[in-house]
């Protein structure tokens, strides 16, 4: 019992050790991480101006076919909870008429196996989990996305050539 | 004690007898402006918001919630309190109004909406009393501030302005069909036309 005790002491012991090397060799040089702070963590930098949200009411493109289309236009005070889904009392396809606004694709009134439900599915409820307005800012990281468009495009003259 | 107050009765059952008519008219005047201007010193003093958050009905639930809103802090510095919506400006609806609100005092002392759970219950009920108020008085309490001959569709956003030059110009909907919840949470809206 007494050497149980002694190997697991010591067995701990050397684990400790591993941890604190470990740690210090894990650390990292300042200019390989990234980040959006250019300020030291014990410094609160003045935040940048905050920016307008695009009110178009023009449909954006989709970056690609999957994506959930953006929200053109403003949202703020709009009620999402298990009380009202503010959305939808332009959205739904029984409001469509009045509203003159797009109606949430028919998927949103799907079960996950495809069954169509009479009212919008429980997973689709809270639209701005996928659905977002866009603000009129810089990027603050570079994107270097390729529309699927253009590969094609480019993958086709290449062939060409 | 009865001699004092068979006198009193006296000079206040025939009081030209015992005043000159002079005294008693401007008697009579001043007593009336008196009366006349702490009734309306009194009646503005329950048309504060300090008096409507004096409950804590009304701080802890509705007044957290408007404090979001635009109609609490915007760009302009412009800020509705609480009886610019819900009290008439005009002096007889604003005296019928607070006759009615004689019903939320008897609320107040019996408690019906004492707590969360409890304000929560009643909150379709309350909201739709302020709906049915706005609708028929052709929502007089948003106009008085956002005249509709006063607006310039062009500053409005596209949507925006597609309404309000159709069904509110017309005059086929008034400003609360559409602008439910703008300053307060919305109840389950199960039925409500529009939603």
């Amino acid at each position: 019992m007494k050497t149980l005790k002694l190997v697991s002491a010591i067995g701990l012991l050397a684990f400790g050790a591993l941890m604190m090397t470990s740690v210090s060799a894990a650390s990292i040089p300042e200019d390989k991480i990234d980040t959006l702070r250019q300020a030291p963590i014990n410094i609160e930098p003045t935040p940048p101006a905050m920016q307008n949200v695009r009110n178009t009411d023009v449909k954006e493109v989709r970056n690609y076919p999957m994506q959930p289309p953006v929200i053109p236009h403003k949202i703020d005070g709009y009620q999402l909870d298990l009380k009202v889904n503010k959305c939808m009392a332009c959205h739904a396809r029984s409001r469509i008429g009045d509203s003159q606004a797009p109606m949430v694709s028919v998927t949103h009134y799907m079960d996950r196996d495809n069954n169509f439900l009479a009212e919008l599915s429980p997973r689709r409820y809270f639209c701005t989990q996928c659905h977002v307005p866009q603000l009129d800012a810089k990027l603050l990281v570079e994107n270097d996305f390729v529309d699927m468009e253009h590969l094609i495009k480019t993958n086709t003259e290449q062939k060409k050539h | 004690m009865l001699d004092k107050l068979k006198k009193i009765w006296q000079v206040l059952n025939r009081p030209s007898v015992h005043y000159s008519l002079g005294f008693l008219t401007l008697g009579g005047f001043v007593a009336g402006v008196i009366f006349w201007g702490g009734f309306n010193t009194a009646l503005e003093a329950t048309n504060k918001e300090a008096f409507c958050i004096g409950c804590h009905e009304m701080e802890n639930n509705v007044y957290q919630e408007l404090q979001t809103t635009i109609h609490f802090t915007n760009r302009s510095g412009v800020r509705a309190t609480c009886p610019d919506c819900h009290v008439p400006h005009n002096w007889t609806d604003k005296i019928a109004r607070k006759m009615q609100a004689s019903k939320e005092v008897w609320g107040k002392v019996f408690g019906t909406i004492n707590t969360r759970e409890k304000f929560e219950s009643k909150r379709r009920e309350l909201a739709e009393h302020e709906w049915e108020r706005l609708k028929a008085n052709d929502s007089l309490e948003c106009r008085n501030c956002h005249n509709f001959t006063y607006m310039d569709f062009t500053r409005q956003s596209p949507r925006a302005s597609q309404m309000h030059s159709t069904s509110l110009a017309s005059g086929e909907k008034t400003c609360i069909d559409c602008h439910k919840g703008i300053a307060h949470h919305l109840p389950d809206m199960e039925g409500v036309k529009g939603f």
